[in-house]
């Protein structure tokens, strides 16, 4: 009973804000709406015959495209910067690991605008590049995919630092010494030891960085201005402005069905190189 | 191979009284923790060497020097005859066994085994039968392909054993080998790593702080105090002919009497002039006589006796007794070890002598 009581919130939570919006995702994807957007209550898989559209296919595509560059960048900048950290005095530490997550303590969309700022064909960047004499006519950065890249990899770049350093901060600095006494260079100890043991906390990062960046909408519409449409602005837009509620089901379950596959490898991967074996 | 310090087959260059390795004046200090000072030692082919003494003394980081993760700040070090300090860790034909095992979690024993000799380029049906072969030799071949959190104390310390000699190293480093394991297992590890040294020929230098085991292992010991060796020998010298104090308290038991050197032996103050050994110190150095419990005999009334004293407590140990006797004139109790069960009574009035060989003269520090 006691442990019904602390299970409680969290569980009336779940079921209220989480459980039950999916359930009825899943429900309205099997149904049809009308021109003004009324539901059909009648079952039917048109909506996913429509989802297979190359359309609606190939946003799809480019979010997952835009969403895996994003995260491998931040793999390839946090790895680095979560050693560094490890690295430093304990009490240092502490104060760059604030650093890293002090950008979240001020307004997501004011970050956002700040990047429209930075990006513009007015603005410092192309400025900077046309005072060096690198470009010649001002640079268009604003509205690209690379400007949704930089946009997303600035907002979750912390949730990758944040894992890696917990992982390395772990790894007992003997067991490389141990490699390096039976051999091993560098290069090699960080490849057979480092890497492979750390893995499980790029993984966890890489999933952190991937699931928000693949359902974001705000990012795309503020800095890809419109033109790089991904699929969380297509679900939004099915939802709110054409009032296809079956539709933006059918793609959302799309996005959840990815997700699902992700955190299944995700598990999968990391029980593979799990200091304690499940076999 | 034109490397002297890696051609691991073939005969050191050097003489057969060379040592294979040299330390010569080595001292290194974190910050104001002087870790090792002006620390000089010869370790010979084939040995089994161990650094012993207490906690925070400088032996683990004479250690990891040899394994090349420190580095020291002044004096060198030579393997038959070429200088060690040179070469990174993973070229040292040295190879180290950590006090935590520091297996890799993430590969089976058998991988962990064959990681050196990976390293070393040999076609793999040579790494897989060396492998076969060290596991087999240290007694786990069924565990082979089990990883390191699934087997038990002893056999990871197996299994760490197995890395560290599969690449035949010149000299193993061993760093508190048997700390890990319950008293049982110890004992038997004792004796197995004994046997394996034997069996391998490898030069073996073993971090401990346990006495016993240094004693019941070594071929010499070195004994560590505050950076310092304190004394280089053989166990059985080092039980018998310690030259320090410290060695005397630190290895076995030692009834201490502090005194001046006095003509024929130490006077002690309230006993007079106690016979010892024959002593370089000169007559009037403050200094202390050293005895172990079981050269004192306790001889009973007319007997001629150097000390004469009252059982104060006895101690039956199943092989020996130990008899605590209260000697006049003296605040400690003196100990005295006697084979089987004694018949003495508390209160007993008892002599005491020895032969004065066998009592050691130790300068006070």
């Amino acid at each position: 009973m006691g442990r019904l009581l602390l299970l409680g919130p969290g569980l009336l939570y779940l079921t209220v804000l989480f459980l039950l919006p999916i359930a009825a995702i899943v429900g309205i994807s099997f149904l049809e709406s009308n021109r003004f957007g009324q539901l059909r209550w009648e079952v039917t898989f048109a909506s996913f015959e429509r989802a297979l559209d190359p359309l609606y296919l190939r946003v799809l595509a480019t979010s997952v495209v835009i969403a895996g560059i994003t995260t491998l960048l931040a793999v390839l900048i946090g790895y680095p910067t979560a050693w560094a950290i490890a690295r430093l005095p304990p009490r240092w530490r502490l104060v760059v690991l604030i650093l890293v997550v002090l950008p979240f303590w001020t307004n997501f969309l004011v970050r956002t605008y700040a990047w429209i700022v930075l990006l513009n064909t007015e603005g410092p960047i192309s400025g900077v590049l046309q005072g060096v004499g690198l470009i010649e006519s001002p640079l268009q950065l604003l509205y690209t995919p690379g400007a949704v890249i930089a946009g997303l990899l600035y907002a979750y770049l912390p949730l990758m630092i944040l894992p890696l350093y917990v992982a390395i901060d772990r790894l007992d600095p003997e067991l490389r010494e141990a490699a390096r006494d039976l051999g091993a260079s560098r290069a090699r100890v960080f490849l057979t030891v480092t890497l492979p043991m750390t893995l499980p906390g790029a993984l966890v990062g890489a999933i952190f960085v991937f699931v928000p960046s693949l359902g974001n909408f705000v990012i795309p519409e503020l800095l890809g201005g419109g033109k790089t449409v991904m699929i969380g602005n297509l679900i939004r837009d099915q939802f709110l402005k054409t009032r296809n509620w079956p539709l933006a089901s059918v793609l959302a379950l799309s996005i959840l069905g990815i997700l699902l596959v992700l955190l299944i490898l995700q598990s999968r991967l990391s029980r593979r190189y799990a200091p304690v074996s499940h076999d | 191979m034109t490397d002297p310090v890696h051609d691991a087959t073939g005969a050191p260059p050097t003489p057969d009284d060379a040592p294979l390795l040299a330390v010569r004046s080595v001292s290194r200090s974190f910050g104001d923790v002087r870790a090792l000072v002006d620390v000089s030692l010869d370790i010979r082919q084939n040995e089994f060497f161990a650094l012993l003494g207490p906690s925070g003394c400088g032996k683990t980081t004479l250690l990891r020097i040899l394994a090349g993760f420190e580095h020291p700040d002044t004096g060198s070090v030579t393997l038959g005859g070429a200088d060690l300090l040179a070469l990174p860790p993973e070229r040292r034909p040295v190879n180290l066994m950590f006090q935590s095992y520091a297996l890799f979690p993430h590969m089976s024993v058998e991988r962990n085994v064959a990681y050196g000799l990976e390293r070393e380029g040999l076609p793999k049906d040579e790494v897989q039968a060396r492998v076969a072969e060290v596991l087999r030799v240290v007694g786990i071949s069924e565990t082979a392909r089990r990883r390191p959190s699934q087997l038990s104390g002893g056999q990871r310390q197996r299994v760490a054993l197995a890395r560290a000699i599969v690449k035949r190293p010149r000299l193993l480093l061993l760093d508190e080998p048997l700390s890990a394991l319950d008293r049982k297992v110890r004992g038997e590890m004792q004796l197995e790593l004994k046997r394996l040294q034997h069996e391998v020929g490898i030069t073996f230098v073993v971090v401990t702080h346990d006495q016993e085991e240094a004693m019941s292992m070594a071929d010499r010991i070195a004994v560590f105090q505050r950076g310092r060796i304190e004394q280089v020998d053989r166990p059985v010298m080092l039980y018998e002919r310690p030259r320090s104090l410290f060695v005397a308290r630190f290895i076995g038991n030692n009834d201490l009497f502090p005194g001046t050197i006095a003509p024929g032996g130490l006077e002690v103050a309230g006993l007079g002039v106690l016979p010892t050994a024959e002593s370089e110190l000169a007559v009037g150095t403050a200094a202390w006589l050293g005895i172990r419990p079981e050269h004192i005999a306790l001889v009973g009334e007319g007997a001629p006796r150097i000390l004469t004293g009252e059982v104060i407590e006895t101690q039956f140990l199943g092989g020996a007794s130990t008899i605590a006797v209260g000697v006049s004139g003296y605040e400690t109790p003196v100990l005295v070890t006697q084979a089987g069960a004694t018949r003495l009574e508390r209160g007993a009035t008892v002599g005491l002598t020895w032969d004065p060989a066998r009592a050691v003269v130790l300068p006070s520090e």
